[in-house]
């Protein structure tokens, strides 16, 4: 069993950094379009509003697998034409773009009103009130669910084995496609997986608890 | 005769169909405290909110210094910049502090002074150093809101508002969130600030404060000004006036 | 371009996607029922259990909460028969494997739940002098059913989804309808936009249902 272990690491390795590059262009593009949209829930005009609310819950409403398939095998067909690799990124791209979306919302929704009007009384302006006053104290609630949301982005990218991309859970299969020693190779896999999301989500626990400590 | 420095002509307000100010005249003078006290719903919190354009209103005019606050001369909203220039001629403290917990006492007090006021961070930190002092909180400068008693809190409010040097400090129920023994620690700030002439219209519950730190008492009852006058005279006055009188009756005799 | 849509062969192999979503939502009830009752035994164990039983019970909602679902399935189909002298079908094995996950998730459900609870409620029903296990009946898990109500539904919409994964070990759900038609038609474009617009009427229909359940219960409660 140690054997299939130590024969299967190097290709784990690989695998693994693919995992990892998936989820990190998944995390951080989806991070940029999930602020931006989840403002544009929030403040945009009303047709940008519906527009971004159908978005995310149209997205949120589908399994990843399926948004997967969907972005491979459809978009080709309205002329977007890109390789395994970049379909996966863009399906959990807009799977955790939703996810984002909703994060925002709940965030800046969580700050009192008049945490706002205070700001308008000593005269800061829209734009003012959102960075001084909004902002920071949106980001103290933001962070913990964020972060400990990047352990979906990191277990959906196991999905993208099923298009050929050669992430983790592809080369597990690989290696066991040679050995035929399904279990330790799972098992191995399972605890690299668990190491990585465990870490996220202790993380996120852990500012979560220091941070309420804050707020108060 | 000079201007008042608030002119409030036939204000209107309604929540859907509940007219919460019903034609509202109200001139507040240069160094007047004012105190404006009433039953709950009667629209002494949305007469003030009205005043710094937190509220918006249906009708009528609210002056500053001559200028009209939340609308441009052909009733348009101000732009965003604008209004935020006149909301900072006005100082306000609010029930429930509102204080940004996330920055100290200092920190809040500064907000203002930098971003709006255009004081560099040295100016600013001297300014509120110097009001955190009068409200007798020079050494909690560095104390985030979740450190401070709720007197405390308030009165990092207080120096937040008055720090930014407004025409104008509007109170709205300031001691309501209080513990009562906490109470005192914050009228005495602002008997303080009555002294030194800053104009202020307070909405109150403190029927004593307001009879001896106010120049004149407004009355308020189903969003109409139901009576006015200096302190004593108004209460004097409150046996031909039933509304008034039972209002007042529900204070005990302790309380003047 | 050029492709055009063309949606007769889908509707001519409906019924492997009617059928796909039917057992896909006996997937996800199945599952949810068995994950039910592990969640409620072991989150009614964790809060009144030692030191020793929390650390067991935490290391299985960690371990199943932070492995992505597929490797579960592959690992519990393909894997686990290697070492234990055990044989299932394709549909048993996965039920298995997404009751233990939906476990997971739900003893962290139940469990803050439990800890929601006002102690005044479990001191209330002291004094009238309840025995532990009447306050745990009478008391503590009505009380908890109604806090945990929505995070229920939420899991339940999640199962729904999750049956998609099924597919991998070819069990006929809605996703595999989907490959299904794709490999005899190659009608794929079709074949997807149908199931997906399944999954995504059925969700929501589910949510306003539970929805509708959720308020009824918080009423009746309340009165």
């Amino acid at each position: 069993m140690l054997d299939a272990m130590i024969y299967a690491l190097p290709f784990l390795m690989e695998g693994l950094w693919i995992t990892v590059l998936v989820s990190l262009l998944t995390v951080s593009i989806s991070l940029v379009a999930g602020l931006v949209l989840g403002c544009a829930l929030i403040y945009g005009p009303l047709p940008l509003r519906l527009f971004t609310r159908l978005f995310s819950d149209t997205i949120r409403g589908i399994p990843i697998l399926v948004l997967i398939f969907f972005v491979y095998y459809g978009f080709p067909a309205i002329g977007v034409d890109f390789d395994s690799f970049w379909a996966a990124v863009t399906a959990l791209t807009l799977f955790k773009t939703a996810q984002v979306i909703e994060y925002v919302r709940g965030a800046v929704e969580s700050i009192p009103r008049g945490q706002s009007e205070a700001g308008m009384a000593i005269g800061l302006t829209f734009s003012e009130r959102l960075t001084s006053v909004i902002f920071p104290q949106a980001l103290r609630r933001f962070l913990p669910p964020w972060i400990n949301g990047v352990t979906d982005a990191v277990k959906g990218s196991a999905l993208v084995s099923l298009l050929g991309v050669t992430d983790l859970m592809h080369a597990i299969n690989q290696v066991i496609g040679r050995t035929y020693e399904a279990m330790p190779l799972y098992v191995l896999g399972a605890f690299i997986y668990f190491v990585i999301n465990f870490s996220l989500s202790t993380l996120s626990r852990r500012l979560e608890r220091r941070l309420s400590h804050v707020q108060a | 005769m000079h201007e008042p420095l608030l002119t409030i002509r036939d204000l209107k307000k309604s929540f859907g169909r509940t007219e919460v100010l019903k034609s509202i005249d109200l001139d507040v003078g240069r160094g007047e405290v004012v105190a404006v006290i009433g039953p709950s719903g009667s629209g002494k919190t949305t007469l003030l909110r009205c005043i710094n354009f937190l509220e918006t209103y249906d009708g009528g005019s609210v002056r500053i210094d001559g200028a009209e606050v939340g609308y441009t001369e052909g009733r348009k909203r101000r732009g965003e910049r604008a209004l935020a220039r006149m909301r900072a001629e006005t100082g306000m403290v609010f029930q429930s502090f509102n204080l940004f917990p996330h920055l100290t006492a200092a920190q809040n007090v500064m907000l203002g002074l930098t971003k709006v006021r255009r004081k560099t961070k040295a100016e600013a930190r001297e300014i509120a150093g110097h009001w955190l002092g009068r409200v007798g909180l020079g050494h909690k400068a560095e104390a985030l809101p979740s450190e401070l008693s709720g007197g405390q809190q308030q009165r990092v409010g207080i120096a937040r508002a008055v720090a930014m040097e407004p025409k104008i400090l509007l109170l709205d129920e300031i001691t309501s969130a209080l513990d009562p023994e906490l109470v005192g620690e914050v009228l005495e700030v602002v008997r303080g600030l009555a002294a030194e002439g800053m104009t202020m219209l307070m909405v109150t519950h403190e029927i004593a404060f307001a009879r001896d730190a106010s120049s004149r008492i407004v009355f308020m009852a189903d969003g109409t000004i139901a009576a006015e006058g200096p302190p004593v005279e108004l209460i004097a006055s409150a046996e031909a006036n039933p509304r008034l009188f039972s209002f007042l009756a529900r204070f005990r005799a302790s309380h003047f | 371009m050029g492709y055009s849509l063309n949606f007769s062969v889908v509707w001519r192999n409906f019924d492997k996607l009617w059928g796909g979503l039917a057992l896909s939502l006996e997937l996800a009830v199945i599952s949810l029922a068995i994950g039910i009752a592990i969640g409620l035994v072991l989150a009614v164990i964790y809060v009144s259990g030692g030191r020793f039983t929390r650390m067991a019970i935490a290391v299985y909602v960690e371990a199943f909460r932070n492995t992505p679902l597929i490797l579960l399935v592959y690992l519990v189909f393909y894997g686990l028969p290697q070492i234990v002298d055990i044989r299932y079908d394709a549909t048993t094995s996965f039920v298995a494997t997404l009751s233990i996950y939906a476990g997971a998730y739900l003893v962290e459900v139940f469990r803050s739940g439990l800890e929601a609870i006002p102690q005044g409620q479990i001191d209330a029903g002291r004094a009238i002098g309840l025995t532990p296990l009447q306050r745990l009946a009478y008391v503590r898990l009505p009380a908890m059913v109604r806090i945990s109500l929505p995070a229920l539904s939420n899991t339940f919409i999640s199962l729904f989804k999750d049956t998609s994964i099924a597919s991998v070990i070819a069990v006929p759900e809605l996703t595999w309808g989907a490959q299904w038609i794709n490999l005899n038609t190659f009608r794929i474009v079709e074949a997807y936009l149908v199931a997906t617009a399944m999954y995504l009427v059925t969700g929501y229909v589910m949510l306003f249902g539970l929805r509708l359940v959720e308020r009824r219960f918080q009423v009746a409660r309340n009165a």
